[in-house]
């Protein structure tokens, strides 16, 4: 098992004909994720490394039956893109573009409760890495060499430094049974706590590592979630020690302007509940090991 | 992006907001004239900077002629304004506003925020306007009144109603309330503001509402759909070398530490300034160079970095996964020849291609201290510094 995505998701990439969109399209084939399609407007019946393209979500999802989609759209026309899978009957969603405006997702929010909860889509990101069950599938841009099949699942808003998380892993001979990227957005379309609570129930996740980062309140509610809901031994890691108050670094979300929003005081409050906190980056690997061996 | 107070008075008065009259002036002489304009015996001569707390700082000042707007704006023009939002540097006054005197009832502070927790603009009042909402927070908390505003409908009259009876109004005042917060609302909502505030919003003595100073922030990825607001940007507001970062796609913030930074990824930027730190040392930078690492936009990171002459030692940290390292390599490789470089550079690589980086950055013959894992990376960069350090030391010594 894993979650979100396994071997059977079958997958659409919405905006298949871009450059970055065709070669991870040709990557995420590689690995052996099963691509049946992709979606650009007026692009439809033509074809991307054998993949079918199609001018909407609907006419992709009537053809291939797909239930997960990637998007790489570029960013004024991302948001609508989302909309679109979502009404499409698309189950799962990750959408890499970054520089989405804010507004527009708090519309997409908007729009996708719309659906019931049974019917109503996962989107993970804008602004990830993606999502992968390593040796399974692959929704995203990130290297899968870098992941071992194994225990661990890693949730992280951070794309470069959750494969610094997985790498450390590797070297240890440490699986992931499926790392989830939500995105340094601060309007994001899962949080940490909703990718805990799937962790919670997969029986092949022994340990979660959350790696976070300064700003905004999802890591702070993530450990009240923790103390509360979740029974498997959670890991963290959050960046920014050194970052100073009121200043973006980078992903639009990492900006300290709140009180909880630094470093410090997330490492403070994921502790009290009971999470064991990574104290810097090159000690991940380490310190999940450590957790792995004494549970 | 932030813009000054009297464009954002000119945006909000546009959306139904009361503003006193006022105009702008680039010279004391000007300044002066354009009070004579406006007419009354009193006015408030504000400097334009990008930061609160200019009343304290000495940046508004009640005038009661126009010699003595003269004075005040000559005193103002082409300094440096430090405020605790500027740092230490300050930040220059290059314009100012004079406003007309507006006889005050009560003060309010409103503000209109990115709720991350709801994700939907939540707006904030407070009956004590006049102090820093930080300020409000921990000494009147029971003051503050919230409210958050479906996006799908819009801000509803009687949300805006209830505000303005929780902040105390009378009667004949609220509808003067109710019109401002929905004015807001609008701005921020068809302008893609991230932040507006209104501190202080004064209650007149004829039971007016009006904004007596006015902040907003937009959004940056929403710029390209509100070309007029882009066209506000004030460069001479920003650090120069953020703004020189920002025009070249990279995102950059200065630090006061001497190890650079160049690093892929936003994360991994902020983790590898802790590891520097860790490792005993203090960033100069963050600087996240984006995914795709391509040798230009190498070359571009380091003049950036060294632009900064604090800078002693350069820590290059890419891992690749959209890009690859033996392209990272070559980009690394290029930038030291062009740029004839004499501070210590480590490189760490790690992800796709990276034996091939590896050997590109031996091959290149170019003295590269160069790292497998982070926290290597960081003692080596502290190491090369401290080592840069102590030698540069001994040869000002032996002088």
């Amino acid at each position: 098992m894993s979650i979100l995505l396994d071997r059977d998701s079958r997958v659409i990439v919405q905006g298949i004909t871009g450059r970055m969109a065709r070669f991870h399209t040709k990557d995420m084939l590689e690995y052996g994720t099963n691509v049946v399609g992709g979606v650009v407007p007026g692009k439809g019946g033509q074809t991307v490394d054998g993949v079918p393209v199609f001018d909407t979500v609907k006419q992709a999802v009537e053809a291939t039956n797909a239930n997960a989609s990637l998007v790489f759209v570029p960013p004024p026309f991302a948001a609508d893109s989302i909309m679109e899978a979502a009404d499409a009957g698309i189950r799962y969603c990750v959408c890499i573009t970054d520089g989405i405006p804010a507004q527009d997702m708090i519309r997409v929010k908007r729009y996708m409760y719309r659906y019931p909860k049974d019917k109503r889509m996962v989107l993970t990101g804008p602004n990830c890495a993606g999502t992968i069950s390593p040796g399974k599938a692959l929704l995203g841009i990130m290297p899968g060499h870098i992941y071992l099949t194994g225990n661990v699942g890693i949730i992280g808003r951070s794309g470069t430094l959750g494969y610094e998380a997985a790498a450390q892993l590797k070297e240890r001979g440490i699986g992931v049974s499926t790392s989830v990227g939500i995105g340094g957005d601060p309007i994001n379309g899962s949080s940490f706590r909703d990718i805990l609570q799937w962790f919670e129930q997969d029986e092949d996740t022994h340990i979660i590592a959350m790696i976070g980062e300064i700003g905004g309140p999802q890591e702070a509610e993530a450990a009240e979630y923790i103390r509360d809901h979740i029974t498997k031994p959670v890991v963290a890691y959050v960046a920014g020690l050194t970052a100073p108050k009121g200043r973006t670094m980078g992903h639009a979300g990492a900006i300290i302007s709140a009180f909880g929003e630094s470093a410090s005081e997330k490492v403070e409050i994921l502790s009290a509940a009971g999470v064991t906190v990574a104290e810097n980056p090159a000690v991940i690997g380490e310190t999940i090991a450590r957790v792995m061996e004494a549970a | 992006m932030d813009i000054h107070e009297y464009q954002a008075k000119e945006i909000l008065s546009n959306f139904g907001v009361e503003v006193p009259s006022g105009a702008l002036a680039y010279s004391p002489e000007q300044a002066a004239y354009r009070a004579r304009e406006l007419g009354g015996d009193k006015w408030i001569v504000k400097a334009q900077v990008h930061a609160g707390g200019r009343g304290k700082a000495g940046g508004v000042k009640l005038c009661n002629s126009e010699s003595e707007i003269y004075d005040a704006c000559d005193d103002m023009f082409g300094r440096k304004l430090v405020t605790h939002q500027t740092g230490p540097e300050g930040k220059g006054i290059y314009r100012v506003y004079v406003e007309s005197a507006v006889p005050i009832e009560s003060e309010i502070y409103l503000g209109l925020v990115l709720d991350r927790s709801s994700q939907r603009v939540m707006i904030v009042a407070s009956s004590e306007g006049g102090m820093e909402i930080e300020e409000i927070s921990a000494d009147r908390p029971d003051s503050i009144v919230r409210s958050i505003v479906e996006p799908a409908a819009g801000l509803q009259e009687f949300q805006a109603r209830e505000i303005a009876f929780d902040l105390g109004l009378e009667p004949g005042q609220v509808q003067h309330m109710v019109r401002t917060l929905q004015g807001c609302y609008r701005a921020f909502r068809d302008l893609d503001a991230t932040m507006v505030e209104i501190n202080p919003l004064v209650v007149t003595s004829d039971n007016r509402v009006m904004a007596l100073d006015a902040k907003m922030s937009f959004d940056d990825n929403a710029l390209f759909r509100h070309p007029q607001i882009a066209e506000l940007r004030d460069k001479s507001q920003e650090d120069p070398r953020e703004s020189r970062a920002a025009d070249r796609g990279l995102s950059y913030v200065g630090l006061d530490g001497n190890i650079g930074c160049i690093v892929n990824g936003a994360g991994l930027a902020m983790a590898t300034m802790d590891t520097i730190k860790l490792a005993g040392g203090e960033p100069a930078n963050f600087l996240d160079i984006g995914g795709g690492a391509s040798p230009e936009r190498v070359a571009k990171a380091f003049r950036l970095v060294l632009s900064d002459t604090k800078v002693q030692a350069v820590l290059v940290n890419i891992f690749a996964g959209i890009n690859r390292c033996d392209w990272v390599a070559e980009g690394v490789v290029q930038a030291l020849r062009e740029l004839d470089i004499d501070i210590p550079v480590i490189v760490r690589l790690a992800g796709t291609n990276v034996e091939e980086g590896q050997k590109i950055l031996a091959k290149s013959g170019l003295p590269i201290i160069r790292a497998t894992t982070l926290m290597e990376a960081a003692e080596r960069a502290v190491g090369a510094w401290q080592n840069d350090l102590t030698q540069s030391t001994k040869m000002r010594a032996v002088k």
